[in-house]
């Protein structure tokens, strides 16, 4: 084994039905580096850590750990552990209830001399941890107590102490926002430093460039490539991932056209729902892509929901074309053209244990109602056709749509409203978790659907997208709309519209 | 892609383990004809045999497990929707189909009289008036878990306890007996095949063609596995929840006619009597998840026809009433247990280890 080198994989091979999502895969991981793991959605980014954790049983090559003989085999996350593989997701497997020291030390308490929970010193143990990273928490107070971000770390300290070689970051910076994002780099860096060997999993390129020592590229399962991060600048890296030499999201550029007509699609006066968004005025013409930016939590979701009837409207009046139109559930707008792609994919997207075709033609089979049944050659038809359009990564049209990738089950939800031809689509954060290429993808059919005369309300969280697509944007803060923005639109000025007035710092 | 053998199709469907589980049962039978000497196909002969009151007919165990088993299946028809939109079972089923063959029989024979031979209103009505008292209990429950939310279980508590007695209100306190060949029609034969067979088939043939010529069973799955999703495109998830206990109601109204029709009676306090557990057990049975979600209308129907497979078999064998429960109890934990992740796991884990052995292809 080289030196240094904490973790070797060799040629990993992992084939679910139909698909294979691992050939031959290598990876490399040294002491006290940071080392990116990238691809597109479905390059096998996840499948190849579950081999890691021993969520996944791989079918070939070998996985060595420094101070193991003999290749190492987990079969469960306990198991990867117990050889110092300690893995940290996106979403916090914690407890909030629970004190930030009952966190760490929850299953390996210490004991006193009667078998009892030694609280005075796995308190002061914990403080000590916490200290020593550099992460300022009370260890008593509950995790609840604190923000994401510091949730995270306490997730992370906790790997950490169990001895862990090999720390494995999924995705971790997805919910959290600039600051907190920088103080998690912190304490990365300084567990470099201490000589552990981080896997970095992230959709964010300049997250990357920002801590990260060296990168592993994938692509639809085999390994591309491994490199420093000097000799990989941002541009190759996305030709890397995408396997092509060109960067689509140049290619759509700041400038597009405003396609939008003069007469009106939707038209919404001192719309609310109680407890979530105010009463707020919303236009939005035919042809027209309109964004709303604010916060995580600002209301900008629920703007949308109150026009869609996801949420029933309280106070207001809607019109849609031109006519005064009432909206108590979702399909009363699908009925009036509309159709609404939610941030929640796991949540109110996808019907996990329905396939594809199933999952695609939901909505249209809804409009039709329950006695008008769409033949299932009309809907092979229409989903092969949208498959295609929105090229959809799938073993067949009868996989389950769980076993897709996050970006191709994004994409089959897309499918599933296009196919009902809406003339106002409002997609709520429809690239969140999905690779570079798709993004530059969906971005493109927005504007080529308002290029068709349809209107889109767009919500992200990445402003840059929306710069690229809307030629208007609503600011949404603390549940209120509370601007407009129509011309002098650049990152500067959405963001110190979302920020308002006041500094805020927390 | 190559067209997918017989097996293939058969292995996809979920149906495998269902059909598995009834040869099993099946093979017992064979198995102890043959130890005790007799034809070994004795499960399977049928004759005709003659009998005073209908002339010939079929006879012989097989028939006897469809005959018996036709409650069973009916409910399973009802209870595999419910199961599959709201993920819980309605356990008032069995008490229902005694409400409903207790209403029958009193609007056959009359409020307060307890034997009749004359129908005091047309046949269809009495019939008819029990199968929607079924689809009103069905509403009831379907109101509670749909609209207010209450879990299915506890929802249906309510008229697994109350409906009983109210059928005994209805009945005056009486077993009311309605001593008139056209009522016994339902529960004995036509020509030579019993009626609850053939009322069975249609049920199946009905539900079959409800859920190939309309989009409901799509709409139940999809609400089952997800109803927040669903009703963001476009579902009326609580709707379709609604309409799975109706359904089921339905049914139990059904199954409570033919049940009454067999002993010419309503009895109260027996119709109907634990088949609640046998119509969930049936789903289950049949490769249905009790989480909700996916369904197999077959595989329960196939697993109710398990279950009375499983009693006829043991009476054949002589095995007490009694003793019957605990034998049944052991085949139940058998078949259950093939079909659980573990063992599926373990079987498919040797299969690929047998393959690779072979040095075949995987």
């Amino acid at each position: 084994m080289e030196e240094n080198v904490v973790l070797t994989a060799r040629g990993i091979t992992m084939t679910f039905p139909g698909v294979k999502a691992l050939e031959d895969v290598d990876f490399t991981l040294r002491r006290g580096e940071i080392h990116a793991l990238m691809g597109e959605n479905g390059a096998g980014k996840s499948t190849l850590i579950k081999c890691l954790t021993g969520i996944n049983d791989f079918e070939a090559g070998e996985i060595h750990i420094a101070g193991i003989d003999g290749p190492v085999k987990n079969h469960s996350t306990r198991d990867a552990q117990n050889v110092g593989i300690s893995t940290v997701y996106q979403e916090v497997n914690l407890c909030p209830n629970l004190s930030v020291a009952e966190n760490l030390f929850i299953g390996r308490e210490p004991m006193t001399a009667f078998h009892t929970i030694d609280r005075k010193s796995y308190n002061k143990r914990s403080q000590k941890i916490m200290d020593d990273l550099g992460i300022s928490v009370d260890v008593t107070q509950n995790l609840e107590n604190y923000s994401l971000a510091i949730q995270q770390m306490v997730a992370i300290a906790r790997a950490v102490d169990m001895d862990c070689k090999v720390l494995i970051l999924d995705e971790p910076t997805s919910s959290l926002d600039d600051e907190e994002v920088e103080k998690l780099f912190v304490l990365m860096r300084r567990l470099r430093d201490q000589g552990v060997g981080i896997i970095f999993v992230t959709h964010f390129l300049e997250q990357v460039y920002a801590v990260c020592d060296r990168i592993t590229v994938l692509r639809d399962g085999h390994f591309v490539g491994e490199y420093p991060i000097a000799e990989l600048p941002r541009v190759k890296l996305v030709a890397a991932m995408m396997g092509k030499n060109l960067d689509d999201l140049e290619e759509i550029g700041k400038e597009h056209e405003n396609t939008a007509e003069d007469k009106l699609e939707i038209s919404a006066k001192g719309l609310s729902h109680t407890g979530t968004v105010k009463p707020f005025d919303l236009d939005i013409h035919k042809g027209e892509v309109v964004g709303v930016a604010g916060l995580l939590g600002s209301g900008r979701s629920e703007l949308a929901r109150a026009i869609y009837g996801a949420d029933k409207a309280n106070t207001g009046s809607l019109e849609v074309d031109g006519k005064s139109v009432k909206i108590n559930q979702p399909i009363d707008a699908m009925n009036l053209g509309m159709g609404m792609l939610p941030d929640d994919r796991k949540a109110e997207g996808i019907i996990q244990d329905l396939s594809v075709r199933e999952n695609m033609i939901l909505a249209l089979q809804a409009k039709q109602g329950m006695f008008k049944p769409l033949s299932r050659a009309k809907q092979e038809e229409l989903v092969d056709e949208y498959i295609k359009v929105l090229q959809v990564k799938t073993a067949s049209k009868e996989t389950l749509v769980k076993q897709l990738s996050g970006g191709n089950q994004q994409k089959v939800i897309l499918g599933r409203w296009l196919i009902t031809q809406p003339d106002f689509l409002i997609l709520d954060e429809p690239t969140r978790g999905i690779d570079v290429g798709t993004k530059a993808e969906i971005q493109k059919l927005i504007l080529k659907l308002a290029g068709e005369g349809k209107s889109i309300l767009f919500i992200s969280s990445e402003i840059s997208e929306m710069l690229r697509t809307c030629s208007r944007m609503a600011i949404m803060r603390d549940g209120e709309k509370v601007n407009e923005l129509d011309h002098d639109l650049t990152q500067e000025s959405v963001m110190k519209a979302i920020a308002g007035g006041e500094q805020n710092n927390d | 892609m190559t067209k997918k053998s017989f097996w293939g199709r058969l292995t996809e469907s979920g149906l495998l383990l269902p059909i598995v589980s009834l040869l099993l049962v099946m093979a017992v039978n064979i198995v102890f004809d043959i130890v005790s000497g007799n034809n070994p196909f004795n499960f399977f002969m049928i004759t005709l045999q003659h009998t005073t009151s209908n002339g010939n007919v079929l006879y012989g165990r097989i028939i006897d497990v469809l005959n018996r088993g036709s409650e069973a299946a009916i409910l399973a028809i009802g209870m595999t929707l419910v199961v599959s939109s709201s993920a819980g079972t309605d356990i008032s089923v069995g008490s229902v189909m005694s409400l409903c063959a207790s209403f029958c029989c009193m609007l056959l024979a009359g409020y307060g009289v307890s034997s009749t031979s004359t129908l005091a209103v047309p046949l269809i009505v009495g019939v008819l008036g029990g199968i929607l008292m079924g689809a009103l209990c069905g509403t009831f429950n379907g109101t509670l878990v749909a609209y207010f939310g209450i879990q299915p279980m506890v929802a249906t508590l309510i008229l697994y306890s109350a409906a009983r007695a109210i059928g005994l209100l209805l009945c005056n306190d009486l077993i009311v007996y309605v001593r008139n060949g056209s009522f016994a029609f339902f529960g004995s034969f036509l020509g030579p095949i019993p009626t609850p067979i053939i009322i069975t088939v249609i049920c199946i043939v009905i539900m079959t063609l409800l859920l190939r010529k309309s989009a409901l069973g799509m709409y139940i799955q999809s609400v089952g596995i997800n109803p927040r999703a669903s009703r963001i495109s476009g579902l009326n998830s609580k709707r379709i929840i609604f309409i799975t206990y109706i359904i089921c109601g339905l049914f139990a109204g059904i199954a409570g006619i033919v049940a009454s029709s067999r002993i010419t009676s309503a009895d109260s306090n027996n119709i109907g009597l634990y088949l609640e557990m046998d119509a969930i057990l049936a789903v289950a049975l049949g490769g249905n998840s009790l989480g909700g979600g996916r369904f197999n209308l077959a595989g329960s129907i196939i697993g109710a026809y398990t279950i009375q497979a499983i009693t006829t078999t043991l009476y054949a064998l002589g095995v007490s009433t009694t003793q019957a429960p605990v034998f049944k109890a052991v085949i139940v934990i058998l078949i259950v247990a093939m079909q659980s992740e573990p063992v599926k796991a373990y079987m498919k884990k040797r299969r690929l280890a047998k393959a690779a052995r072979e040095g075949g292809a995987v």
